[in-house]
């Protein structure tokens, strides 16, 4: 399959999504999307029958707002309905809450607040080193989510433990609710500070799935280590210029022509990464 | 006697399971000393993880662990653990549902005069606020062995708060009648008036010791051992409370949240009765040892019985 096409899917269920709940975490699920598209059909070892598998691999969404995309890959994945997911997503009494829930299938843990999930992932990565098994543990952290202290405890941890079947990502976009990152809370020094901390870091770029995959194939080789992948990524990425690298396209609705942009802009991206292929 | 802190008999408790059980893990942040944690940690190295000064670690840690089939033990200061890793707690436990005990070791006063940075005096309150978050403050050596027991066969979460310092035995090694979620009730003299001491954690001991005093004065006086605070016993508290002419309530929190205010929602509800609540103040506690601290303000034997005769009148 084609996983830069798929990505495209994945924001165009992010975007129904958005469009019939009311609104939702656009820019970040453009961001994350190439992402998650990666580690889900090329990199984990994550699929509907194995869910149960303790040897399988774990993965947490920490940027927990970027649901929609997540929601949108696990139906991709077969794990979860894509209709329903478009057609519940945050309404009265719906499973599919405007955070992850682990009472879904596929989805390990809860999340929504930042800082939660690389910590969470350490002791995931500790119980299969523990009981031999070979699972491998991924968590996907935004950037603005770094200011969050414990997100730090998490990358200290990890080095102390050395634990190289651990992956952390960061979905590098640049920006938060309040502006850039950089004027918010800078990691101007991000892969150095990370490296302090006894990661393997990779920079990439975020949007470049075979970079990715690349990345994830060598995060595998490196047994001494944990690996912390910043993928330098656009906020809104694909959905058109008007909204790309926008910070107030952090949670949005969308009007009714920006709908359309949007989703012709994704439809004509979607047809360009199949005739690459 | 041979007195023990709770916090030791946990320790005896988790050890005899991690023998037979390599999932039993026990989490310490540079506690393990202070929670009587270093023989575990000595012995089962392979099953104990230091995390270093850092609650939200731990907690959410634990919670990792868990979730891929561990029962994670997690050790740290009472006033720490249940505000420091509040969120971790709320969210990577409670709500994401994973087999974590959450110990709060040197819980309410314990630490005595190191202050209010060390006291957990808020803890019941902030704990039992979490839905799937179970609460218990288990009273002495015995109980506190079985009470580990029956968490170490059921996959919930929970918080323990135990003391730092050694506690009398209530209870006997071949006498500690135990049900899981039950409080434990102990009945002294027969008089034709009943009064009720409802009490948890270090305070069911002069709980006890007011209820011997009341029994000399012809009351028939009941101790309702409420080791667990959430899920309430209401049962027992409304049995209690059909029987009794006046309740008190003891404990070691906050006046609010509490035990008192758990069980005087359950009687005013369902069977209204006076019940007095003797708890710390609302206030910056006063500098001193447990036994100063807790005679200043009247969480002792001779206050409860005094309390409970002045309100009989």
């Amino acid at each position: 399959m084609n996983v830069k096409s798929t990505a495209f899917d994945v924001r165009r269920t992010a975007l129904e999504m958005i469009m019939k709940s009311g609104g939702g975490h656009i820019g970040g699920d453009f961001s994350v999307a190439d992402i998650l598209t990666v580690l889900y059909f090329r990199e984990m070892n994550i699929s509907p029958e194995n869910k149960d598998d303790p040897d399988r691999d774990y993965f947490v969404l920490s940027k927990g707002h970027s649901v929609e995309a997540y929601y949108a890959v696990l139906a991709e994945k077969g794990f979860l309905d894509r209709e329903e997911v478009i057609n519940t997503f945050s309404q009265f009494g719906s499973e599919l809450i405007g955070h992850p829930n682990n009472a879904l299938p596929g989805i390990e843990m809860n999340s929504g607040s930042l800082g939660h999930g690389l910590p969470v992932c350490v002791g995931m990565a500790l119980a299969a080193r523990m009981d031999g098994r070979p699972s491998r543990v991924y968590t996907v952290m935004g950037d603005g989510e770094l200011a969050e202290g414990s997100v730090w405890e998490g990358f200290m941890a990890g080095g102390h433990y050395r634990l190289g079947n651990l992956c952390a990502v960061v979905d590098f976009n640049g920006l938060q609710i309040s502006g850039t990152t950089e004027e918010v809370m800078n990691h101007e020094n991000l892969a150095a500070q990370v490296e302090s901390f006894g990661w393997q870091v990779l920079t990439v770029n975020g949007h470049d799935c075979d970079a990715l995959q690349e990345a994830f194939a060598l995060a595998r080789k490196t047994e001494d280590k944990p690996t912390c992948i910043i993928a330098r990524t656009v906020k809104g990425y694909g959905g058109g210029a008007f909204m790309e690298n926008k910070a107030g396209w952090h949670h949005k609705l969308p009007s009714a022509e920006e709908y359309e942009q949007i989703a012709a802009n994704l439809e004509k991206h979607k047809k360009e990464a199949m005739e690459n292929e | 006697m041979n007195k023990i802190p709770n916090r030791q008999a946990i320790c005896e408790s988790l050890m005899s399971a991690a023998e037979n059980d390599r999932d039993v893990i026990a989490l310490c942040s540079d506690s393990r000393g202070s929670a009587s944690m270093t023989p575990f940690f000595t012995r089962f190295p392979e099953q104990s993880v230091e995390v270093g000064i850092a609650e939200q670690n731990l907690v959410s840690i634990a919670a990792g662990l868990a979730h891929c089939g561990k029962k994670a033990w997690c050790f740290s200061p009472a006033c720490f653990l249940s505000a420091r890793s509040y969120e971790q707690a709320k969210i990577d436990v409670a709500y994401s549902d994973t087999n974590v005990k959450l110990i709060g070791i040197s819980g309410g006063i314990s630490y005595g005069a190191l202050g209010m940075s060390h006291h957990s005096c808020q803890d019941i309150a902030g704990m039992t606020a979490i839905p799937n978050m179970r609460v218990y403050l288990p009273s002495d050596r015995f109980q506190t062995a079985k009470l580990v027991e029956a968490l170490l066969a059921d996959e919930k979460p929970a918080y323990v708060r135990v003391g730092r310092n050694p506690v009398e035995d209530i209870y006997t090694e071949n006498s500690c009648p135990f049900v899981m979620d039950k409080a434990t009730r102990l009945d002294f003299g027969s008089g034709e008036t009943t009064v009720g001491l409802i009490a948890c954690g270090e305070m069911v001991y002069p709980a006890v010791q007011a209820a011997k005093l009341l029994a000399d004065k012809g009351l028939h006086a009941v101790v309702l051992d409420m080791y667990c605070v959430k899920p309430l016993d209401r049962e027992a508290v409304l049995t209690l409370a059909g029987e009794a002419s006046i309740l008190l309530t003891a404990e070691e929190h906050s006046p609010f949240g509490g035990l008192g205010s758990l069980v005087s929602a359950v009687t005013a509800a369902e069977k209204p009765v006076r019940v007095l609540q003797l708890a710390l103040p609302d206030d910056h506690v006063i500098t001193g040892k447990s036994p100063e601290v807790f005679a200043y303000y009247g969480l002792t034997a001779e206050n409860m019985a005094e309390k409970l005769l002045a309100a009989l009148g």
